[in-house]
């Protein structure tokens, strides 16, 4: 058993398929669960009052924006190495899911920074490499969406997305050194001594959970699509040649 | 590889190459700012260094598609890609010839056109001298770019889609430079920095401009 049997459509459909309903159904538990622990059983913040419940979308969605690239880069490295169709698709079934959750991390951040910094948008490092990640998105989709030859626009934006991802890391450190910013530091390393308080902590992690199985449910949703219209248009190849 | 240089400067220079193309958009580019922001002195050399390299970037951008386009319309990329030298010599040697027709005038305009922006007296050097080492940085990673969209019809806007956030750090650096250079600041941090990219870039970038070339000639 390796996991380089998925590489075949087939048996990638197969378990998929099966595995599917259950992380749907997972990550919509721990979402509720999370979201209303969250929001409705956790002290509001002596400083930022109820506004710090922002943080149970806000931290999620930002770690899934960065990790979804990071998907993406090895799907493409894999597909560039090994040229599994399977993993070239689900790096592009990721990259719309990177872009819903960069603009939710920057949306709920705007919303959140209004009462706390007195502003909606700050040329904050971290903010400012959210949009320049959220560039590298767009340009990354819109590549997918120009060429037409499949294994074509899979080579393209493979290559693109490792050299975008070396250019997105030093766009991060770049707009350290450029401008300091309003947003705190690291809140939830593991091997800090000052962390969180542990009543956000609990249910902030049941929430990233939540995030991740979402991330997973629809990116297996996505592929599934993706190799469904590959296959529907072999298909129709076949039959104009009949 | 010297005889392709001298190509690529020769078919620029001649026969609507648009060559001084790049370098009248900057001009117009300078000469709006101060219509839109308003010709106060004080607020000019402010924001001069960074609007220098801004423009110089706008125009640079410009002339990106010109790069490939050509050569793949009239098919001599192809024989380019079956000639001894390595392809990732060949782009190299593209890249060098958009600079030179390119980041090099720019680079020598833009003292000139900072007068217009009433940049402060320290700062003529500091840009020049930023341009002059970051503007190479925008060739080949323009050159990239154009690699990645020679195969398309209409490739110019996806282009830019692709190649503006790859610019971020240079832009950054380089305005830096700049913008600490005309206050006299301390720019050797910055200056190393944006050094280090330009050699990065010249190194590394002309193999993935090659992969993509290759993939689109297929």
């Amino acid at each position: 058993m390796s996991i380089w049997e998925y590489a075949n459509p087939k048996k990638f459909m197969q378990t998929s398929g099966w595995l599917l309903p259950w992380v749907a159904a997972l990550s919509a538990v721990a979402l509720v669960v999370g979201l209303v622990w969250g929001f409705f059983f956790t002290p509001d913040d002596y400083k930022q009052g109820s506004t710090v419940k922002i943080i149970y979308i806000h931290v999620p969605s930002a770690m899934m924006a960065i990790n979804i690239w990071v998907m993406m880069l090895v799907a493409s490295l894999i597909w560039l190495i090994r040229r599994h169709h399977v993993s070239a698709l689900a790096a592009k079934a990721a990259a719309p899911i990177g872009v819903t959750m960069t603009l939710i991390a920057l949306f709920t951040g705007a919303i959140w920074g209004e009462p706390m910094w007195g502003t909606w948008w700050a040329w904050d490092p971290r903010l400012t490499s959210f949009l320049i990640l959220f560039l590298f998105y767009l340009g990354y989709v819109a590549l997918w969406e120009a060429i037409d030859n499949p294994d074509t626009a899979a080579d393209l934006t493979g290559v693109l997305c490792l050299v975008g991802s070396v250019f997105a890391l030093l766009s991060r450190y770049a707009v350290n050194f450029w401008n300091q910013g309003l947003h705190q530091g690291a809140s939830l390393s593991l091997d800090k001594e000052e962390n969180v308080a542990d009543v956000f902590y609990f249910p902030l992690l049941v929430c990233i959970a939540g995030f991740v199985g979402l991330f997973v449910a629809l990116l297996l949703l996505r592929t599934r699509t993706e190799i469904r219209l590959r296959r529907l248009k072999a298909l129709e190849a076949r039959e104009r040649m009949a | 590889m010297i005889a392709l240089v001298i190509r690529d400067l020769r078919l620029a220079i001649r026969a609507g190459g648009g060559f001084g193309l790049g370098l009248a958009f900057f001009l117009i580019v300078t000469v709006l700012v101060p219509f839109g922001v308003g010709p106060e002195g004080a607020t000019l050399a402010k924001i001069a260094p960074g609007i220098l390299w801004v423009g110089a970037l706008l125009a640079c951008l410009l002339s990106l598609d010109r790069i490939l386009a050509l050569d793949y319309e009239d098919g001599s990329l192809d024989l380019l890609a079956t000639a001894p030298i390595p392809l990732e010599g060949v782009v190299t040697m593209k890249a060098a010839a958009h600079w030179v027709t390119t980041g090099l005038p720019l680079t020598l305009a833009a003292p000139v056109f900072g007068v217009l922006l009433n940049l402060p007296q320290p700062g003529f050097a500091w840009v020049t001298l930023s341009l002059a080492i970051g503007t190479p940085a925008l060739s080949v990673i323009g050159t990239f770019g154009a690699a990645l969209t020679v195969g398309l019809k209409r490739g110019g806007l996806l282009l830019s889609l692709l190649v503006l956030p790859l610019y971020v750090p240079t832009l950054i650096f380089g305005a830096e430079v700049s913008r600490r250079g005309a206050m006299g600041m301390e720019t050797a941090t910055p200056l190393l920095l944006l050094a280090g990219i330009t050699a990065a870039a010249v190194a590394l970038l002309p193999f993935a401009s090659a992969a993509a070339i290759r993939v689109n000639l297929r």
